[in-house]
């Protein structure tokens, strides 16, 4: 099916990009209006995986980020989100809430159960040493159109 | 940031993301350290934003205040952040107030 409307964006890892990535993404959907409660969500799921990139995959380093979005003609709105970082050894173990590797005791472990309550659907494909890349899918309310 | 005798309140506001945690967690703490509060009060009404970055903020506090025997509440949560406070689990912690609970805001 062809997309309605899609846009691509690089951005390095910096951590001032999350708010980047998060607004990026808000200003693209905004023209399907969404709720105020949909747009908060999709925001804190970007954010989640956009940190992600920042404090795992790049572990601090600079690298790229990907992100790109697609909006289907029926108001699904599909994210994905690349880095070429460390990649994840044990997706399902990282998924568990509260599970964190990261040695900064300040994270605590629910960015991706934040992505997954925040989403219609989540994928998540990861190669050790050749990075990650989450797929987040969110299907809209039907808008009524006041024209 | 005020204090009232052993209450120390923190007002956070804007969007509560990793990036900015840092900046906030770094301010909070050495006011902890500083007044050494028995009870951190965490004033949200400002906050326009927050991520899971702010669930390990909430999280890093209260394990700071348990090492000095004192106690975190989280007050004046915005209706939008309460869906990832209750991912969280903090609410079986007891430190988050009900907004209703709380008319402070910033004034």
């Amino acid at each position: 099916m062809k997309a309605f409307r899609e846009m691509k964006m690089s951005f390095d890892s910096s951590s001032d990009n999350e708010a980047f990535a998060r607004a990026a993404v808000a200003a693209f959907i905004l023209p399907l209006d969404p709720t105020v409660a949909e747009l908060g969500e999709i925001r804190t799921a970007v954010s989640e995986a956009v940190t992600n990139c920042v404090v795992h995959a790049y572990n601090g380093s600079r690298g790229i980020i990907n992100m790109s979005v697609k909006i289907d003609a029926d108001g699904t709105v599909c994210i994905k989100i690349r880095d070429s970082g460390c990649g994840i050894d044990d997706i399902d173990k990282a998924m568990e809430p509260l599970y964190t590797t990261s040695p900064d005791s300040e994270r605590a472990g629910l960015g991706f159960a934040v992505m997954q309550s925040f989403s219609d659907s989540m994928k998540v494909r990861s190669a050790p040493g050749h990075g990650t890349t989450v797929t987040l899918v969110r299907r809209l309310s039907p808008r009524v159109s006041n024209v | 940031m005020s204090q009232n005798g052993d209450v120390l309140t923190v007002f956070v506001s804007g969007e509560l993301d990793h990036h900015n945690a840092r900046r906030l967690r770094e301010a909070t703490d050495a006011m902890i350290q500083q007044k050494h509060p028995s009870k951190l009060k965490l004033n949200f009404s400002g906050v326009t934003f927050m991520d899971s970055s702010g669930i390990g903020f909430i999280m890093g506090r209260y394990r700071m205040m348990e090492l000095y025997g004192g106690s975190v509440r989280v007050v004046a949560v915005p209706a939008a952040l309460q869906k990832v406070m209750e991912l969280s689990g903090l609410g079986c912690l007891n430190v988050i107030e009900r907004s209703s609970d709380e008319n402070e805001s910033i004034s």
